[in-house]
């Protein structure tokens, strides 16, 4: 018999296994921050040339001559996230309060949840297509910036539900008890008291689902299509910045290709500002 | 409505007859889902007294309470049955308004939970809902319901920090001062200083003893020193069901049951 107190593995294969494993997850952490600033550094790059602050507040230019600017994608694109904010964050929000607070053990509140995850998961072609045959083949007008709001609005729905729930869940029985206790109404007891709680998880979610969809281009080409006049009122073809991007870029002219590339660089500084402001909630949340 | 209340027939042992009780529970059965906790609980609360609940873990003391204010109703599965009888009228019958319900029956839960709002807002927004106050007024109301609390002193500078930056046993009574705005009538206390210092547990004892010059208070407690320093009457639960109801002294000294007496000499609990 062999003394199995003196069986050890010898620490030598252990640390090897240790430099391997450290090393490869390392080396793998690397690539995609690579490709992620590869990215950036040619968004950049291809990007700033255009920067100034006539981009901003000119009309497109004509194909192949001028300087020009995303003026009317900026606009079409901040009213049509606007819409969709006003019909998917609020619809968003009920249901994920509907899902924490009263219907937790239901199971039709189940069956919500399955479909908003569901929803969560969908291609948002497919959304587009779903307004498409909705809205845009249903309006004589055809086209229109609200078919593309309401593309865009499902897509907020998903996010702000389940983070409205989540964060709701977070807050303790606790609180919601000593709140009814005092004989506040159970609706003054979500808006006034859980919403309060919750409110940074709240703004979180609401933030996550406008990132979401401010970079949706698929959705936006059944629906609001593009436009080369100044977005009046989202009742005809909008401009927005990624059809414009996707046109531009796969035209043959230099000016548009060049206005493309200033408007990723202008998604690309929104959404890094997004990101930034969200994790400072998150830590401010976890402090 | 009027209901006959029958003089407390409780069959568990007890010597005392409560007059004119604030709260009387007859046959109070309790079911978590399928799984009965309480078992015909019968019990009278004397009025401007401390009435103390003690009994080992699980044995329905929180239980009990929960079900004077209904705020068990909000979980599912959840379920009473008999009466719980105030001012002639059985508040478990479904005609009952719980938001009245509620505002005359206060209660204080183990942690202390302000609301995230300032130290004014979180005795204000209750104010709010069930009065209709000017201005000068819920100023004064809640002036009144801290210093009630015993706290006035401490936070009179800073009523717009929130409630979350006071200490523990401030936290409290914090939450003692929203309920007494309500000016309830019963206060009902779930184990209000298990997370709580001794100094801080100390204070909200004497409070409690000036509080009950003008309303009634319930408290569960886990604590039989302080069932015995603070209440005038206690009753012992084991196992769902109330084993003794009686005066505090005379329970403490000459307990009629023995797992009562096994329970306050701590032999077992």
């Amino acid at each position: 018999m062999t003394d199995l107190r003196l069986s050890y593995r010898s620490s030598a294969t252990r640390k090897a296994m240790d430099v391997f494993v450290r090393a490869f997850s390392i080396a793998s952490a690397a690539i995609g921050i690579f490709f992620l600033l590869w990215i950036l550094w040619v968004v950049l790059k291809k990007g700033h040339t255009v920067l100034a602050w006539s981009f901003f507040t000119s009309a497109p230019p004509s194909p192949g001559e001028g300087t020009g600017g995303i003026r009317y994608a900026l606009v079409g694109t901040l009213k049509m996230t606007g819409l969709a904010f006003l019909m998917g964050v609020p619809v968003g929000l009920l249901t994920g309060v509907y899902l924490a607070e009263f219907g937790r053990h239901s199971w039709f509140a189940a069956g919500v949840r399955f479909c908003v995850n569901l929803l969560m998961g969908i291609p948002s072609i497919l959304v587009g297509l779903f307004a498409y045959t909705l809205i845009v083949l249903a309006t004589p007008r055809h086209y229109s910036g609200q078919a593309g709001a309401f593309a865009l609005a499902i897509i907020m729905l998903p996010t702000v539900a389940r983070t409205t729930e989540d964060m709701l869940l977070l807050v303790p029985d606790t609180l919601r008890e000593s709140a009814l206790a005092l004989g506040i109404p159970r609706w003054r007891t979500i808006t006034g008291i859980l919403f309060r709680a919750a409110r940074k998880g709240l703004l979180t979610g609401v933030l996550l689902s406008v990132s979401r969809v401010s970079g949706e281009t698929a959705p936006l080409l059944f629906t609001a299509l593009n436009n080369n006049f100044y977005p009046r009122d989202l009742s005809q073809p909008t401009a927005n910045l990624t059809v414009t991007i996707y046109n531009y870029a796969m035209s043959p002219y230099d000016n548009w290709q060049r206005v493309a590339w200033g408007a990723a660089l202008v998604i690309m500084a929104f959404l890094l500002g997004l990101t930034v402001l969200l994790r400072t909630l998150l830590k401010e949340r976890n402090r | 409505m009027n209901l006959k209340i029958e003089p407390t027939p409780h069959r568990t042992v007890s010597e005392v007859v409560i007059d004119d009780p604030v709260i009387s529970a007859r046959k109070l059965n309790f079911w978590y889902g399928g799984s009965q906790a309480l078992f015909d609980n019968d019990l009278d609360v004397a009025p401007l007294k401390v009435t103390a609940i003690i009994g080992p873990s699980g044995c329905g003391k929180s239980t009990h309470i929960r079900v004077y204010n209904r705020i068990f109703e909000q979980y599912r599965g959840q379920r009473a049955g008999g009466q719980v009888v105030m001012d002639g009228a059985d508040l478990l019958s479904p005609g009952t308004d719980i938001i009245a319900l509620r505002r005359r029956i206060g209660m204080i839960f183990q942690k202390p939970t302000p609301f995230p709002m300032s130290i004014f807002e979180n005795v204000a927004y209750g104010v709010r809902l069930h009065f209709s106050f000017t201005r000068k007024q819920l100023e004064q109301k809640v002036e009144e319901s801290l210093r009630a609390a015993a706290l006035w002193d401490e936070v009179k500078d800073l009523l717009h920090k929130p409630g979350t930056a006071l200490s523990g046993g401030q936290q409290q009574r914090l939450c003692i001062a929203r309920a007494l705005a309500m000016s309830p009538e019963v206060l009902l206390m779930d184990e209000p200083t298990s997370a709580i210092d001794p100094v801080a547990t100390a204070r909200i004892e004497e409070l409690m003893l000036e509080l009950k010059q003008r309303l009634t208070i319930v408290i569960v407690t886990h604590n039989m020193q302080q069932a015995a320093r603070i209440s005038d009457y206690t009753a012992f639960f084991y196992q769902g069901r109330i084993i003794e109801f009686g005066a505090t002294a005379r329970m403490f000294t000459n307990p009629s049951h023995p797992r009562t007496e096994e329970y306050i000499t701590g032999r077992f609990g």
